[in-house]
C-alpha cells in the first residue's frame, strides 16, 4: 500500500511493522510525532516518560525482558539519555532496541545545532540515517534485526527535513511483536568493572564486524554514473545533490553513518577523478575519508552551519543560479510569540515590570524573552533555570536572592527541574522558583505529562501533586497564583522574593489552546475612553494593535483573559 | 514531467497545514511523486509559516529555493512579500489581501509595507489578489480562508473540480463539509 507520510510517522510504522513491543519517549521537536503515531497502534505499550534518560532506560528494561523496544527524542534529548546509551553499548540487547534521535540543523525549534552522529561514534553503536519517508520506514523496520544480529542498540538519526517532510511510503508486511526468553546473565548485564572490562573488547570487535556488514548492506548505495565527479553524501543532502545533478555524477549514498564502510569508500574513491563529501553540520564522513589517506573536498566548500538546499549545492559547484525578484520595502520579521490569552503573559508582565532577573527554561515560555516583555535573562537547557538560579544567588548573595527567580514549565519541572529544587533546599539559597503550570507540554504540541492526570492515550493516570512534591523536596513556602490576576501575581512575587527561605510559586492556568479550556467573550476598546497611553501594548498580546493612535482588539484572536483590562487606567477595555 | 514547486505561506494558526494536506493527497491520488515539507513546533505561535509542495515524475528535494516556485499561495500580504524571491520567472502569486500585523509592527518597531504588492507587480511579478477573509465569512466562517485560497489556486494544478470537492469531503469534519465546499466554490469562481 502506498501512502503519503511524514518521516516521523513512517518511522512509527516501521517500528510497529518491525515487531515493536514497548516505546517510551519524551517529546521534543522534531521527534515528537514518532511516539504520537505509535500511541495510535493497539497491542503495543507506548508512553511519555518524564525525560529521555528514563525513556531510554525503560526501553533498555523492555529489551532485557525480551521485547523489541524503542525510544525517541530530539538531539539535545540524547544528551540526557547519554548515560544509559554509553553503557548499553556494552550490555547489548536481548530484544532489538532502537533509539530514534532527531537533529535540528538550522535550529527551527532548538537551542543548539549539535550533530548526533558524534554519539554513535563515541558510544560505538551503529547509526542509520534515512533520506526520505520510505527509507525511514525500511530503516526503522530492519533496525531491530540489525540490533539483535550484532547485540547492540541502534541509533536511528532523523533531521527536521526528513522528520517533517511527507513523501510516498510503500508499506510492507507486519511482524507481530514476539517476546524472547529472559535468562539471568550477570556477565552481560551487570556492568561492574569486572564484567564491563570483558565487554569492552566485544564492543570493539562488534564495530569491526558491523563495518564489514556495512560494505554490502541495504543502507549504503553506490550509483556509478561518471568517472569525473564522485560525491559521498547522506540523509537530505543526498536529495539536494540528486536535485542538482540527477544522474550526472557518481554517488555513494551513506545510510549507515557509523560505522562507515572502509572498502566501499576506497573503491568508490578509486573510480572517480574528483571526490567530494556533502554533509550537513560536522565533517564526520569527510574526516573518516581523510583518515583513509584519500584526498577529498568537503567543508572547504560547504558550511558547518544550518541546513543545505539544492541551491547550496548549485552555488558550491558553481552551477547556474535561478533569477528572482524581491520587494523594495523592508519586510518586518514575524517571530513566534505567546498566544493571545497565554497564561504565561501575566506572570512575565509582572516580572518585567519589577525588573526581576529571570533564569528561563525550555518551553513556550522561552517566548517571554522577546519584545516587548524582554523578561528573560537566560535559557540554557531543560531544568537549568532552577539549578542556575541557585548558582546565580550563591555568587551574588542576598541582593540577588531578593531580585531573581527561575521560571520553568510543569513538564520541564518533571523532566529535570526537581533535582535542582532539591539542591536549593539542601544547599540553602533563598531562591524563588516559579513553576508555570499550564497543565500540558505546550511547545511540542500538547503532550500529556505526569502533572496532567492523563497518559499518552488520553486515559486517566496518576497525577503528581506539585504543591506536595515541592514540600517533599524540602520547600516550606509553596503557594499557588492565577496568572490572569496581575495584583495577585505581584503580591506573590514580592512576598516570596522578600522571604527568608527558599520558595515556590505555582503560576497555574491551563494552556489557552487546550480544547477543554472555555474562552470568555472577546473584549473591546471604547475608542472615546482610550487615551492612547499604550499601556496595554506593553503586554505584547497579538490581539491588541494600534489603529489611528487608539488600541484595537482583534476579536477573532481575543479569548477574554482580561489581563489588558487590569492595566487600563481609563476603563476603556470591556 | 518537470517537477513543479508550490509554496503555501502564511501566519501560524491560519490553517495552511490543512491546505497542504489536501493538496498533497490530491496530487498523490493523481499518481505523481509528491513531497510536502513544513516545519512544526514554533509555527503554532503566530510566526511566519511556510509549506513546500513539490510534485512530478520523480521528486528529490522536499524544499523550494529562490527562483523556483511555480505558484505561491500567500495567506497574508506581508508573507507574500517575504517569500516573493522564491517565485520563478514565470510563476504566479495568489494572495489573500488580509493584513495581519507582526509583533514588531504592533509595538511600533517596524512599519507594515502598505504598497508591497504593487511593488512586486511593477517588477513584472504576476500577482493575483483576492479578499479571502470576506469570502470565507460569506461561506460561514473566517476560518475557511485556507479553503477559499485553495479554490482560487485549484486551476493551477490540473486536477478536476470534482476531485477537489471529494478531497474536502474526505478531509474535513462532517459538520464543516458544506461550509468548506461553499468556501472552495467562492474561491474557485472569483
Amino acid at each position: 500500500m502506498k501512502k503519503l507520510m511524514i518521516g516521523n510517522s513512517a518511522v512509527a510504522a516501521g517500528l510497529y511493522d518491525g515487531g515493536l513491543g514497548v516505546v517510551s519517549s519524551y517529546p521534543g521537536t522534531p521527534s515528537t510525532e514518532i511516539t504520537e503515531f505509535l500511541a495510535k497502534y493497539d497491542g503495543i505499550h507506548s508512553e511519555w516518560a518524564p525525560n529521555e534518560k528514563v525513556a531510554c532506560e525503560v526501553a533498555f528494561g523492555a529489551s532485557l525482558a525480551g521485547a523489541r523496544s524503542a525510544c525517541a527524542m530530539k538531539h539535545v534529548g540524547l544528551n540526557v539519555a547519554a548515560d544509559p546509551l554509553f553503557t548499553l553499548s556494552y550490555t547489548g540487547v536481548n530484544g532489538g532496541m532502537v533509539i530514534c534521535v532527531a537533529d535540528d540543523p538550522a535550529m527551527h525549534s532548538s537551542q543548539n545545532e549539535q550533530d548526533s552522529r558524534h554519539y554513535a561514534i563515541a558510544a560505538k553503536v551503529p547509526m542509520l540515517e534515512p533520506a526520505d519517508s520510505n527509507e525511514a520506514y525500511i530503516f526503522a523496520k530492519t533496525a531491530f534485526e540489525l540490533s539483535e544480529k550484532f547485540d547492540t542498540p541502534v541509533l536511528l538519526r532523523m533531521c527536521t527535513r526528513i522528520a517533517h517532510s511527507q513523501s510516498v511510503v510503500e508499506l510492507g508486511e507486519h511482524t507481530d511483536a514476539v517476546l524472547r526468553d529472559y535468562e539471568k546473565n550477570p556477565a552481560k548485564y551487570i556492568m561492574m568493572p569486572g564484567n564491563a572490562i570483558k565487554r569492552h573488547p566485544f564492543v570493539e570487535e562488534r564495530t569491526e564486524n558491523i563495518r564489514k556488514f556495512a560494505e554490502d548492506c541495504i543502507y549504503n548505495k553506490v550509483e556509478y554514473n561518471s568517472e569525473e565527479i564522485g560525491i559521498i553524501t547522506s540523509g537530505c543532502s543526498y536529495l539536494y545533490v540528486k536535485e542538482v545533478f540527477g544522474d550526472e555524477v557518481s554517488i555513494l549514498k551513506i545510510g549507515m553513518p557509523n560505522p562507515l564502510p572502509t572498502e566501499t569508500i576506497k573503491t568508490f574513491a578509486s573510480k572517480v577523478k574528483k571526490l567530494y563529501v556533502v554533509e550537513e553540520l560536522d565533517p564526520i564522513i569527510e574526516n573518516f575519508v581523510k583518515s583513509l589517506g584519500i584526498e577529498v573536498h568537503g567543508k572547504d566548500m560547504f558550511s558547518l552551519l544550518g541546513e543545505f538546499s539544492q541551491s547550496t549545492i548549485a552555488k558550491a559547484f558553481e552551477r547556474e543560479e535561478k533569477e528572482f525578484v524581491t520587494a523594495d520595502s523592508p519586510v518586518p520579521a514575524r517571530p513566534p510569540m505567546m498566544c493571545a490569552g497565554c497564561p504565561h503573559r501575566g506572570m512575565f508582565y509582572t516580572l518585567a515590570k519589577n525588573k526581576i532577573t529571570v533564569l528561563g527554561d525550555i518551553g513556550c515560555y522561552t517566548l517571554g524573552a522577546v519584545p516587548p516583555l524582554n523578561a528573560l535573562d537566560s535559557t540554557l537547557c531543560m531544568g537549568a533555570s532552577v539549578s542556575g538560579l541557585h548558582g546565580f544567588n550563591l555568587a551574588r548573595g542576598e541582593v540577588a536572592e531578593g531580585k531573581s527567580v527561575a521560571v520553568i514549565g510543569d513538564s520541564t519541572f518533571m523532566h529535570s527541574g526537581m533535582t535542582g529544587l532539591v539542591n536549593i533546599a539542601y544547599n540553602a539559597t533563598n531562591s524563588t522558583v516559579i513553576i508555570l503550570d499550564n497543565s500540558i507540554t505546550g511547545m511540542t504540541g500538547h503532550q500529556q505529562n505526569p502533572t496532567t492526570g492523563y497518559n499518552i492515550k488520553g486515559d486517566p493516570a496518576a497525577k503528581v501533586d506539585l504543591e506536595a512534591l515541592c514540600r517533599a523536596l524540602g520547600i516550606n513556602r509553596v503557594r499557588v497564583v492565577d496568572p490572569y490576576d496581575l495584583k495577585a501575581c505581584e503580591k506573590a512575587v514580592k512576598e516570596e522574593l522578600a522571604a527568608n527561605e527558599p520558595s515556590v510559586i505555582i503560576s497555574r492556568r491551563p494552556c489557552v489552546l487546550l480544547k477543554t479550556v472555555k474562552h470568555e467573550a472577546p473584549l473591546c476598546v471604547d475608542k472615546d475612553k482610550c487615551k492612547s497611553c499604550k499601556r496595554c501594548m506593553t503586554l505584547g498580546c497579538p490581539a491588541i494593535s494600534l489603529k489611528d493612535g487608539k488600541a484595537k482588539i482583534d476579536t477573532t484572536l481575543c479569548v477574554g483573559c482580561g489581563v489588558c483590562k487590569q492595566l487600563c487606567a481609563f476603563d476603556a477595555i470591556n | 514531467m518537470k517537477t513543479k514547486s508550490v509554496m503555501i505561506v502564511g501566519v501560524g494558526g491560519q490553517g495552511s497545514l490543512l491546505a497542504s494536506k489536501l493538496l498533497g493527497r490530491l496530487l498523490t491520488d493523481e499518481g505523481y511523486d509528491v513531497k510536502v515539507s513544513e516545519v512544526h513546533g514554533m509555527s503554532q505561535r503566530g510566526g511566519s509559516v511556510v509549506t513546500y509542495v513539490r510534485f512530478g515524475d520523480k521528486v528529490y528535494s522536499p524544499i523550494v529555493t529562490e527562483g523556483e516556485a511555480d505558484v505561491i499561495i500567500a495567506f497574508e500580504k506581508l508573507e507574500a512579500a517575504r517569500y516573493a524571491k522564491f517565485l520563478s520567472k514565470d510563476g504566479k502569486i495568489i494572495v489573500n489581501s488580509q493584513q495581519i500585523d507582526p509583533m514588531p509592527v504592533i509595538i511600533g518597531a517596524a512599519q507594515y509595507p502598505e504598497n508591497v504588492l504593487s511593488e512586486l507587480t511593477a517588477k513584472g511579478v504576476s500577482v493575483d489578489e483576492l479578499d479571502a477573509l470576506s469570502l470565507a465569512e460569506q461561506a460561514g466562517s473566517s476560518k475557511a480562508v485556507n479553503i477559499v485560497l485553495m479554490g482560487k489556486a485549484a486551476k493551477q494544478f490540473g486536477i478536476a473540480y470534482d476531485k477537489w470537492i471529494k478531497a474536502i469531503e474526505n478531509t474535513v469534519a462532517p459538520k464543516f463539509v458544506e461550509m468548506n465546499k461553499k468556501a472552495f466554490d467562492l474561491g474557485y469562481n472569483s
